[in-house]
């Protein structure tokens, strides 16, 4: 072994300075060779944790790919940010769930046209000593007096996702000012919903969850569903494509040909049959 | 602690099995962080030896510049790095966001300066040396810095492997440009992050403890080289 470390050693010292750029600018390229080659039939879809998290797009893409050899590259950010990165261009497709800002990205022209594809429901999930006795509670609006008026502590997500801003819009309705209370009893993470979930079983805390990233998160603990069924609790999700006319390298055909597939028999089959430990985790509900 | 035991249950699991997928994130992360400091430290070994070898006005703010720039969060280069990759920003045109190169820009970003000022920082002590030695031998500047850093080269090499450390590490910059997208942008340190996220804190340790590894064998492999060498020199 030795003499051939020697022999690798030798041609190492061999290797001059000069001769460094010889190295780099193959790997660079190469490196360069490797994208174009992935570049074919390929989309980008925007999308938010949720779907990502619970498992649904490692199920349904592989479909999606054996029927139309199209690969789907999911970014997977919070609702916020997704339709942030979409009026940048920076994706072809979006599907988050803000139905309202969904609405607004569409109607200021960065998107084609909205369609609902799927749905499920958000639950309110805490400690089971539930120091706010919420047990049992479906209007979400007393659970939340109830968690403000004992001042346990909820987790925020406090990053603008779809999650976030149905929260935000429920503790308005509820009449509750959370802003005043940061800090105290209301605790922003400013992260993900598996992040913030994961602080919320670590401290006890209250927090609020679409159905599917709960069911599919495994940090559970103690935590448990404490208020759910509520109308309010509805969850819709919604598929745009990113507007060709403002952002012209974006794969119209591909992105409608993935709009399609979701919102039509195959792909809404697809979705359906997506269980984890025997619970449906979408609903599929296109028109 | 069960889920410290599961973790190297899993991560032996994973690493006899040959799990397809998990040697897929380890090269993607070892391509897109070799190259990366394979770039920065043809850079930052120049711009070292450079800051050693020529005397002009200003230097004092550059080295300064260059040693502040050692502390840049990971998340803010990240982000600028998006903004001019974006579609909507300078080199948009160019479509590279959310790919493996995007993700070696953001780190040749990150550590070039770490290159830089730690050889400035071992060439400096070399040339206090050899100033009189090569005024004495009328040496152009570009055959000055050739020979510090051909003096230097196992010392740089320690730098090299700082700059590894630092970009194999790093999950802020390569998330935002990359994307962590599945079989295309997903390297070791985004996987830990999404199985956390996920709660599978288990297998998300399991993935540490392999990139721990990755880590520990590479620097030793580099370590026995250089002692290879060096013998080699000596005897």
């Amino acid at each position: 072994m030795i003499p051939r470390i020697q022999k690798c050693v030798l041609k190492i010292r061999k290797i001059g300075w000069k001769q460094i750029p010889k190295f780099v600018l193959p790997a660079l390229l190469s490196s360069m060779m490797f994208e174009f080659g992935c570049a074919g039939q390929s989309i980008i879809v925007q999308s938010t944790t949720s779907t990502q998290n619970s498992g649904l797009f490692d199920h349904i893409l592989p479909l999606f790919k054996s029927q139309t050899g199209i690969s789907v590259h999911v970014v997977a950010v919070g609702t916020g940010q997704a339709l942030k990165n979409g009026r940048n261009g920076d994706g072809d497709v979006l599907l988050v769930h803000a139905k309202a800002a969904e609405e607004k990205f569409v109607n200021d022209g960065y998107g084609i046209k909205r369609f609902d594809v799927m749905y499920n429901d958000f639950v309110i999930v805490g400690p089971s000593s539930d120091p706010a006795s919420l047990i049992g509670n479906p209007n979400i609006l007393s659970a939340l007096k109830k968690i403000s008026d004992t001042g346990s502590i909820f987790a925020s997500r406090g990053d603008d996702s779809g999650t976030h801003r149905k929260e935000l819009q429920l503790w308005q309705q509820a009449g509750i000012d959370v802003a005043s209370q940061s800090g105290s009893w209301y605790r922003e993470t400013g992260s993900g919903m598996g992040a913030t979930l994961n602080l919320a079983s670590s401290m006890g805390a209250y927090t609020i969850s679409d159905r599917a990233t709960l069911i599919a998160f495994q940090n559970k603990n103690d935590m448990k569903i404490l208020s759910q069924g509520d109308a309010k609790l509805f969850n819709q999700y919604g598929v745009i494509l990113v507007n060709p006319q403002r952002h012209n390298h974006v794969k119209e055909k591909l992105g409608m040909v993935f709009i399609s597939w979701l919102i039509g028999d195959k792909g809404q089959a697809a979705i359906a049959s997506y269980k984890l430990n025997g619970t449906q985790l979408f609903f599929p509900n296109a028109k | 602690m069960g889920d410290l035991s599961e973790a190297f249950r899993i991560a032996f699991h994973l690493l006899a099995s040959f799990d397809r997928e998990l040697f897929e994130i380890i090269a993607l992360s070892l391509k897109v962080s070799l190259v990366a400091v394979a770039i920065s430290c043809f850079f930052g070994f120049l711009m070292g030896a450079a800051l050693c070898v020529y005397r002009f006005r200003g230097k004092q703010i550059i080295v300064i510049i260059i040693n502040a720039l050692m502390g840049l969060p990971p998340v803010v280069v990240g982000l600028c790095v998006y903004l001019m990759l974006s579609r909507s920003g300078p080199l948009g045109v160019f479509g590279l966001l959310y790919t493996p190169t995007a993700m070696i820009i953001a780190q040749v970003l990150l550590i070039t300066p770490l290159i830089g000022a730690l050889s400035l920082q071992v060439l400096h002590e070399m040339h206090k040396e050899y100033d009189e030695f090569f005024r004495s031998l009328h040496l152009s500047p570009l055959a000055k810095i050739k020979t510090l850093l051909w003096d230097a080269r196992f010392g740089l090499i320690i730098v090299g492997l700082a700059g590894f450390g630092r970009a194999i590490s790093e999950v802020g910059a390569v998330m935002i440009v990359g994307g962590n997208i599945n079989h295309l942008t997903r390297i070791m340190t985004t996987a830990i992050a999404l199985e956390t996220s996920k709660g599978t804190l288990a297998l998300a340790l399991a993935l540490g403890i392999i990139l721990l590894g990755f880590s520990v064998s590479l620097n030793a492999a580099v370590m026995f080289l250089r002692s290879a060498i060096s013998d080699d020199k000596n005897a």
